[in-house]
């Protein structure tokens, strides 16, 4: 059974294919309407989110199906001591497809071990967030038209920004991207992302400190939040979290052609003043999300033989 | 000293000095009631000093756990007091419940009856990565 627990999990044409597929969802929102009558989507989230998860139910509601949910993870037999394989193989048995969101990293590839039915992991902890990686793809394809001979500015929490190491995962399977990665010292990207990724593919990269400094490069800006919940000592967040903010008087160093990017939710990273800027792209990255999840239920669908 | 040639059973040669503990603890050899000689610096041509340990019983023996403390060892296996068959093992593709994930964020740490995982990822640099979490194995 075909389950996706990685952006990598996916070959090139693979996501070539995916966002094919949803630029005709977008063309033609009406053939694909009722593609998944009759078909059930489980969302299984066992850590607070909003737009993931609404925007997983939002596709598989634009795809014609229908989600069923536990309504909060306290509520649920996991609370009473399941394991995820047991949780796994009994949704398997009320559903077509499993979305699953847990704080363990490596959670959703149990439930894939054990599940009857595709799973797609939702996001596991600071481990990968491959949905989050389309969104971004899609994005970037949208704005920019390509994915190669780009300049892509990561900044922020580099250290445990899943959203960070997969988007970085992803481009570096395209020719001509150079990275620029802007961090305070303490949340540089780990050591094995830049040797396992860039070094190995040769890909060129710098690091830096200074935002305002390389912004004239930049074609893409991904801005990422410190996260509160990725670090065991609160007076770590606290001294860290206002690192980098992204305000206009930063915006005017950047070309007119920058796309900026976020996964969301912001704290205070990108000033609100920088949304009606026309480089503003993270509300974007929201719809181009749902898009993605759509044409991703339906290739796992079509893949496990239920549409 | 003297240590009797075993007649059935198995010599792990050619362990690098100061593996061999290592290696008797992660096979579980502690927990055997069967002759077994752990054997120190030994004087060895190729490696200097090396390691021995002789297990006088046909028991069976987790191979992956030799090829990840010392891809270099050499296992002979005796029958009849004859050597019957020469192998190094080499490093093991993966490792399965040989080591543990130290990630406190893994699901391996509150996931019950679970296997820990490891795959080789790098094999220059004997690089395991939990298959649950990625997180290297120390």
């Amino acid at each position: 059974m075909r389950s996706v627990m990685d952006v990598l999990d996916l070959s090139v044409d693979e996501l070539n294919e995916l966002i094919k597929t949803a630029l005709d969802i977008i063309d033609n929102p009406e053939k694909y309407a009722h593609v998944c009558d009759g078909k059930k989507l489980a969302t299984l989230f066992f850590e607070p989110s909003t737009r993931t998860r609404m925007s997983f139910e939002a596709a598989m509601y634009e795809l014609g199906g229908h989600v069923i949910s536990m309504s909060d993870a306290g509520s649920s037999s996991a609370a009473k001591g399941e394991s995820v394989a047991d949780t796994a193989k009994t949704v398997s048995c009320y559903a077509d497809i499993i979305a699953m969101r847990h704080p363990k990293e490596g959670a959703p590839y149990i439930a894939s071990k054990s599940a009857t039915i595709p799973v797609i992991n939702a996001g596991d902890g600071g481990h990968n967030h491959p949905t989050q990686t389309l969104a971004d793809l899609l994005t970037i394809y949208r704005e920019k038209g390509t994915f190669e001979n780009l300049t892509i500015g990561l900044c922020g929490d580099l250290k445990f920004g899943r959203t960070v190491h997969s988007l970085i995962n992803a481009m570096s399977r395209y020719e001509g991207n150079k990275f620029i990665l802007i961090s305070p010292e303490e949340l540089k990207l780990p050591s094995y992302v830049k040797k396992d990724v860039l070094q190995k593919n040769g890909i060129p990269y710098e690091q830096t400190t200074d935002l305002v400094g390389v912004m004239p490069q930049l074609d893409i800006l991904y801005m990422t939040r410190v996260q509160r919940e990725r670090f065991f000592n609160e007076e770590d967040y606290l001294r860290l979290k206002d690192s980098y903010i992204l305000d206009t008087k930063k915006m005017e160093y950047a070309r007119d052609s920058l796309s900026v990017m976020h996964p969301l939710p912001r704290v205070n990273e990108i000033s609100v003043a920088i949304d009606d800027d026309p480089r503003a792209c993270y509300f974007k990255q929201v719809l181009n999300g749902k898009y993605m999840r759509m044409a991703l239920i339906l290739k796992l669908l079509k893949e496990a033989g239920t549409i | 000293m003297n240590v009797d040639s075993i007649q059935n059973g198995m010599v792990i040669d050619h362990i690098r000095a100061g593996y061999g503990m290592k290696l008797y603890e992660l096979l579980g050899l502690d927990e055997l009631d069967v002759s077994i000689a752990i054997i120190k610096n030994v004087s060895s041509k190729k490696l200097g000093k090396k390691d021995i340990i002789k297990i006088d019983a046909d028991i069976p023996v987790n191979l992956d756990i030799i090829g990840y403390v010392d891809p270099s060892a050499t296992v002979n296996i005796i029958k009849d007091g004859k050597l019957v068959e020469k192998m190094v093992i080499g490093l093991p593709k993966t490792l399965t419940n040989v080591i543990k994930c130290k990630n406190p964020r893994c699901i391996t740490s509150c996931e019950q009856e679970i296997d820990h995982v490891f795959k080789l990822t790098d094999e220059a640099n004997k690089i395991y990565r939990c298959v649950y979490c990625e997180t290297k194995a120390n």
